[in-house]
């Protein structure tokens, strides 16, 4: 439990839920939590420091997930999405990977997305459990509390006293009266929260960051106007980048547009680079994904994530130079996301579908190779398919299988090669056992196929048969 | 092919003048199997040129075999391989019997037909990979063209994988592009070992289009472990013949 001080009373500022079981409430007197619980815990609170870890925290999401991020205090952190989703496969996914990470940090988060900033705000705290993710939201919004509007305590209250309860008794009353009574601010976030007035996210920017700007008397909307002003841009950055003997990992390009909406534009790189000529082809690759609207009033580029990088030789004498890769793999990268550029590299585990792990595609060498005594298919089903077959038990092949309504005779097989279930995974797989066959059919093609279980203990595997590749 | 005499070998350089290579002679890369390699331009698959690849049969869905059969062309060139595909079917265990080492590929997963193209004519542009090997359905006059410039600019091999989602889309192969080669691999049944079990497939590679090359149809062995294509015994037991089965084989 956390205690702090609002004007002379020392109250309770926030408690965990141990403690809200315990009937502490935010807002009770210290001495009265004290008298409820005999031996609480108390420490002081620290609201600088709780300003300071979240503006922390805003920034480890601006480095990740998207350009634009602000803190929410005194509890939140507000994205703006818009441009940042595709590249982690779509609004949901980013959803997970945001709550997954953070989960992984220890932060217990509930995240909603929603059109306006009040509205998200609003839903994440009163009705995501643990992610929001709604379509519609005017009706959603109407029936929460009038504590998810972001007014100030003294106005709630008022309101409370008024009999208002949910959003909707608000928005059916007239706003003159409202307006007069508790000032502009009401109807202001209001409206915020309907998306019917506009409320920018003023992006983070903490010190340190290395930053270049560009502000134009005319605004600018042409695409080779744009790209001659982010090449200026990128030279300055690089400049800037060098004094510190720094290298870009990843570029944001913010645009604050005449009606002043940002339009924001992400690359990321695989390794540090601070080659002006590169980092401009990467962002005039994505020119087309800017909509200038009215026009471009400000532009600024961020190096948002830098890392050290040193000049070393590139060639030499005694061997031929490696190609690098690195220029490819960005352009590449930018074009369909980071995660679907990727090498592959062994797993030790003798279940084929996990012998496989996705490595960076710019990933030092693990030099370890298959097991190579055992045929393996060119391409492998993203599941293994249910087939019908006729076979002999325990360990006979099928003399025919059916895959897709086609059947085809067996006239040659090898096998079985038998994988056991790696118990030390999931207790399923304690008995688990899989027959591998290689079968070839009449006219040549060859299939991987394998029996669930061992053909006398139906404790392995349910006995039926599956095809799980194709061999060239 | 040797050239008979030196009026024939002067044409032949007019028209490949004419058809826009920029060198006459241009570098190949042997099979290493005489039968089929003394039947090629050049004796050999020609580097830096996109080159079509397609499964015969079922192969045009699965695209098991040919899969391999590009698989062990890339290896057999120096130099790290592009692979693009749209769905990521590929066990790299497999390929990796075919002869290409995992370190070597970096895989492109894009959502459709075009990012996958636009993705190879990134990799055939930037010079420092050795091969491109693309999984495409639907390959345009315009599409192929630019990425046989690409590759001849940049001197990467590009091979594009021929591969539908339905049997009936496979029609699509007889529409002219302007790859160098193309060639379409069909399984056939192997041939019998003394004991039980399977043995080296048996492919039917039938070169269908080559640019100053005649087309022909040729029964092989496949990829061994260092992605060499082998000729099999009964048709190896000729004087002439030798290269079959000096790998150890797989798949």
């Amino acid at each position: 439990m956390l205690a702090g001080r609002v004007g002379n009373r020392r109250v309770v500022t926030a408690a965990c839920d141990v403690a809200q079981a315990a009937g502490l409430r935010v807002g009770m007197a210290i001495s009265k939590a004290q008298a409820l619980v005999p031996d609480l815990d108390v420490r002081p609170a620290d609201p600088q420091g709780d300003t300071d870890s979240l503006e922390r925290l805003a920034l480890w999401v601006m480095q990740r997930f998207s350009p634009i991020v602000a803190a929410d205090p005194p509890d939140g952190v507000v994205i703006e999405s818009t441009g940042a989703d595709h590249l982690h496969g779509g609004e949901a996914a980013m959803l997970d990977a945001l709550l997954g990470r953070l989960t992984l940090s220890g932060i217990t988060a509930r995240i909603a997305i929603a059109d306006t900033w009040g509205a998200a705000h609003a839903l994440a705290r009163h009705l995501a459990d643990p992610v929001y993710l709604g379509e519609p939201h005017e009706t959603r919004i109407s029936a929460l509390p009038l504590s998810a509007l972001r007014l100030s305590p003294v106005i709630t209250a008022g309101l409370s006293d008024l009999g208002f309860e949910t959003i909707n008794d608000l928005l059916t009353t007239p706003r003159a009266p409202l307006t007069l009574r508790f000032g502009p601010e009401l109807c202001r976030r209001l409206d915020q929260a309907m998306g019917d007035c506009a409320e920018p996210v003023t992006p983070l920017r903490p010190a340190g960051l290395i930053e270049t700007r560009r502000s134009f008397a005319e605004p600018i909307a042409a695409a080779e106007t744009i790209a001659r002003f982010i090449s200026q841009l990128v030279t300055d950055l690089c400049l800037a980048l060098e004094q510190q003997g720094l290298g870009a990992r990843r570029l944001d390009l913010l645009c604050w547009r005449v009606d002043s909406d940002i339009q924001t534009l992400r690359v990321g790189l695989a390794a540090p680079q601070r080659d002006p000529k590169r980092l401009t082809r990467l962002l005039c690759d994505k020119i087309q994904t800017l909509d200038p609207g009215f026009g471009i009033e400000i532009m600024t580029l961020t190096a948002t994530i830098a890392e050290p990088l040193v000049s070393r030789q590139t060639s030499s004498l005694l061997e031929p130079a490696a190609s690098d890769l690195s220029g490819l793999v960005d352009a590449l990268a930018n074009r369909v996301g980071a995660r679907a550029v990727y090498r592959l590299t062994p797993v030790a585990s003798d279940v084929p579908e996990r012998s496989v792990a996705r490595i960076a595609a710019l990933a030092p060498d693990q030099g370890a190779n298959w097991p190579n005594h055992w045929p393996r298919p060119s391409r492998l089903l993203p599941r293994p398919e249910q087939i019908e077959t006729m076979a002999l038990l325990p360990d006979h092949p099928p003399n025919w299988i059916s895959w897709r309504g086609v059947r085809h005779k067996v006239c040659r097989a090898d096998g079985p090669e038998r994988i056991f279930g790696e118990w030390w995974k999931r207790d399923a797989e304690l008995a688990a056992v899989r027959d591998y066959f290689r079968i070839e059919d009449e006219a040549g093609e060859r299939f991987w196929i394998f029996r669930a279980g061992d053909g006398e203990d139906t404790a392995t595997g349910s006995h039926r048969w599956f095809i799980h590749g194709i061999f060239g | 092919m040797s050239d008979p005499t030196p009026t024939i070998a002067a044409l032949r350089a007019r028209i490949a003048h004419l058809e826009g290579m920029e060198t006459h002679v241009r570098k190949v890369l042997p099979f290493d199997v005489p039968d089929l390699d003394q039947r090629l331009p050049q004796n050999g698959l020609a580097i830096g040129c996109l080159h079509e690849v397609a499964g015969g049969g079922n192969g045009a869905v699965d695209g098991a075999a040919a899969a391999c059969f590009a698989a062990g062309i890339a290896a057999r060139l120096t130099g790290p391989v592009l692979w693009c595909v749209t769905q990521a079917d590929l066990f790299a265990p497999g390929l990796e019997q075919a002869g290409l080492s995992p370190e070597r590929v970096i895989y492109v997963e894009a959502g459709d037909d075009m990012a996958v193209l636009a993705c190879m004519e990134e990799g055939l542009r930037h010079g420092g990979l050795g091969a491109v090997v693309a999984d495409v359905a639907n390959l345009s006059m315009t599409a192929s063209r630019r990425l046989h410039l690409a590759a001849k600019a940049s001197g990467t091999t590009g091979i594009a994988l021929r591969r539908w989602r339905r049997q009936m889309d496979a029609g699509d192969f007889g529409q002219p592009t302007a790859a160098m080669t193309r060639w379409r691999v069909s399984v056939l049944p192997s041939s019998p070992l003394p004991v039980a079990g399977i043995g080296r497939p048996r492919w039917l590679i039938e070169l269908i289009r080559a640019r100053a090359g005649e087309s022909f149809d040729i029964e092989l062995e496949g990829c061994d472990g260092a992605g060499h294509l082998g000729l099999p015994a009964e048709l190896a037991d000729r004087p002439a013949a030798s290269a079959g089965g000096r790998y150890h084989s797989f798949g």
